[in-house]
């Protein structure tokens, strides 16, 4: 139970600094917030990884490859759709 | 053992800076790849770890879906970036709900107790996961017009959807008993994966752009589930983040549509009577003008105000107002554009749009900033948007739109609507605004009235 209330803990402390972190960003931001947030939700690769690369058997293989696909999609595409509507917003003098 | 949770304790640390960098158009660039930096750790982390027998099966998932995820994002247009988002979140859904699945298989073939918490993280990781997938595919259908786009409501809609949310919770009971049930956790999923498309097909119109911050949520809390079932720190931070994230902007679209959640998810709880006639509104009133007798209006102009909504983007007009807003400032007019949170498809879509043209960031105004300047502003270009502008929503009650913050274009001087035709808004409900004294009405296609008032404009003296 004591790991449970760490992560717990750690858990409930992020979705504060969240909340207090995202408040700041503008509007005229909010899609590639949307776009770079859906990228760092991509960290489920983390956990397909581990999946994949246990070898536990088969099925786990299987089902962990899939999910290292389409995470990747998340995390590369994330990234790099929110690079490219960024650098879009510029500041003429 | 030590030195990954350090690397995954620097990878959070990233992710916050990253989000922080957002707070403003000259950071964000280094806060994007502050994020990304920090996922190359975590990943890199992962892999070095000596859990990890077997690289060949990730190098090939990783391969085939960061080819995919980089044609998607290299291609896709920026009017298409919504049922993108849609479809991104999706996938993170859909990898939850599998690497939830094959823990819980392994688990049970190793035997033994896996605790409660793992249990009830891997019956929350396949059920959110679940929902999340497949109502983002609905999303993205309904965006790219493969399904109606229009709300899809039958009798008995709301008995549906509880019934189907209790039959899910049952399967999630179901998986954690025991050692936990491989069998009832890809019901629990399967379950989930209707109540998904269930949810989000009634939902549309001008409510997609709480749909789509709504999965946003969704997606990091399948992550953060899926944190919890391996007890990993940084997928519970991130999930975390992307969670707060997406309940912020949900909240903020909600806020700018005066809606509230359960009135978009469950929706027609005491829907609006129609009495508003248009004939009573516009009768004798309207105003039709021409480019050439706008172009006037803009040369006397101090002040002008672009309100642009999405047929402006569906007209591909924004070449044209870039051009008009380059002439104007040539001849020491001030120029800016009143955003409303609503404008666009999702969440700040229009600003993308307008930067894409290479529209000045600073000159992107949002709703509570320029409202109080519509009073000393000579002339408001309103583009493609109906609802957002509508004085209607004053009323405190008695139309779809009542008590949703408009831009008050109204006060302006003169106002200048260019449209094709009189038709309502989403809203379904005719605007005054057509009809007052200072609105003159330019009736045509987007981009062409924007053309002519272009060439109108250089060709008055």
């Amino acid at each position: 139970m004591d790991s449970f209330l760490q992560i717990m803990t750690i858990f409930i402390l992020a979705i504060f600094v969240g909340v207090e972190v995202i408040s700041k960003v503008p509007p005229i931001l909010h899609t590639p917030l949307m776009s770079g947030s859906n990228a760092i939700s991509g960290i489920t690769l983390v956990g397909a990884i581990i999946s994949a690369g246990m070898q536990a058997t088969y099925l786990t293989v299987i089902l962990g490859t899939i999910a290292v696909a389409l995470a990747s999609v998340n995390v590369v595409g994330g990234f790099l759709v929110t690079h490219r509507m960024l650098s879009k917003f510029k500041r003429k003098e | 053992m030590i030195g990954i949770n350090l690397a995954y304790i620097l990878a959070s640390v990233l992710f916050i800076l990253g989000l922080k960098g957002l707070s403003h158009p000259r950071t964000a660039v280094r806060g994007n790849l502050t994020g990304a930096l920090g996922m190359f750790i975590a990943i890199v982390a992962t892999l070095l770890d000596k859990n990890i027998i077997s690289f060949e099966y990730i190098l090939l998932g990783a391969v085939l879906g960061s080819a995919a995820g980089a044609i998607f994002a290299l291609k896709v247009k920026m009017t298409a970036m919504p049922q993108m988002v849609a479809l991104f979140n999706g996938f993170g859904g859909a990898a939850s709900v599998l690497v939830a699945g094959a823990v819980l298989s392994e688990s049970i073939i190793k035997g033994g107790d896996p605790g409660t918490q793992f249990l009830v993280a891997t019956a929350a990781s396949g059920l959110i996961g679940a929902v999340t997938f497949w109502g983002s595919l609905v999303a993205f259908g309904k965006l790219q017009g493969i399904i109606t786009e229009s709300p899809v409501r039958y009798k008995g809609e709301q008995v549906v959807k509880v019934l189907l949310l209790l039959g899910a919770l049952y399967a999630a009971y179901r998986t954690t008993q025991g050692q936990g049930d491989v069998q009832w956790y890809w019901m629990a999923g399967g379950v989930g994966s209707v109540l998904g498309i269930l949810l989000t097909i009634p939902i549309g119109g001008a409510d997609m752009p709480i749909v789509i911050a709504l999965l946003n949520a969704y997606s990091g809390m399948a992550a953060a589930a899926t944190g919890f079932v391996l007890n990993n720190s940084v997928l519970i931070i991130s999930g975390a983040l992307v969670g707060a994230s997406g309940v912020f902007l949900t909240k903020i679209m909600c806020d700018a549509m005066n809606r509230s959640l359960p009135n978009v998810l469950f929706g027609g709880v005491g829907a609006v009577v129609e009495t508003i006639k248009a004939d009573d509104i516009y009768g004798g009133k309207v105003k039709a003008t021409s480019p050439e007798e706008v172009a006037m209006l803009l040369k006397m102009a101090r002040r002008v105000v672009f309100v642009p909504g999405y047929g402006m983007a569906v007209a591909r007009a924004q070449t044209p107002v870039r051009i008009l807003t380059e002439e104007l400032e040539k001849d020491g007019i001030e120029v800016e554009f009143g955003i409303h949170p609503v404008a666009g498809r999702m969440p700040g879509h229009m600003n993308v749009l307008l930067a894409e043209e290479n529209i000045s960031y600073d000159k992107l105004k949002e709703m509570d900033s320029i409202n109080d300047t519509f009073g000393n502003t000579d002339v408001v270009i309103v583009i493609g948007a109906n609802d957002v502008v509508n004085p209607l929503a004053r009323q405190s009650s008695g139309t779809p739109i009542s008590g949703m913050p408009i831009l008050n274009v109204d006060k302006a001087r003169t106002v200048v609507v260019i449209k094709r035709s009189l038709a309502p808004g989403f809203a379904g409900i005719p605007n005054p605004l057509f009809a007052l004294d200072n609105t003159l009405m330019l009736f045509d296609d987007a981009r062409k009235a924007m053309e002519n008032l272009v060439r109108a404009y250089r060709e008055a003296a």
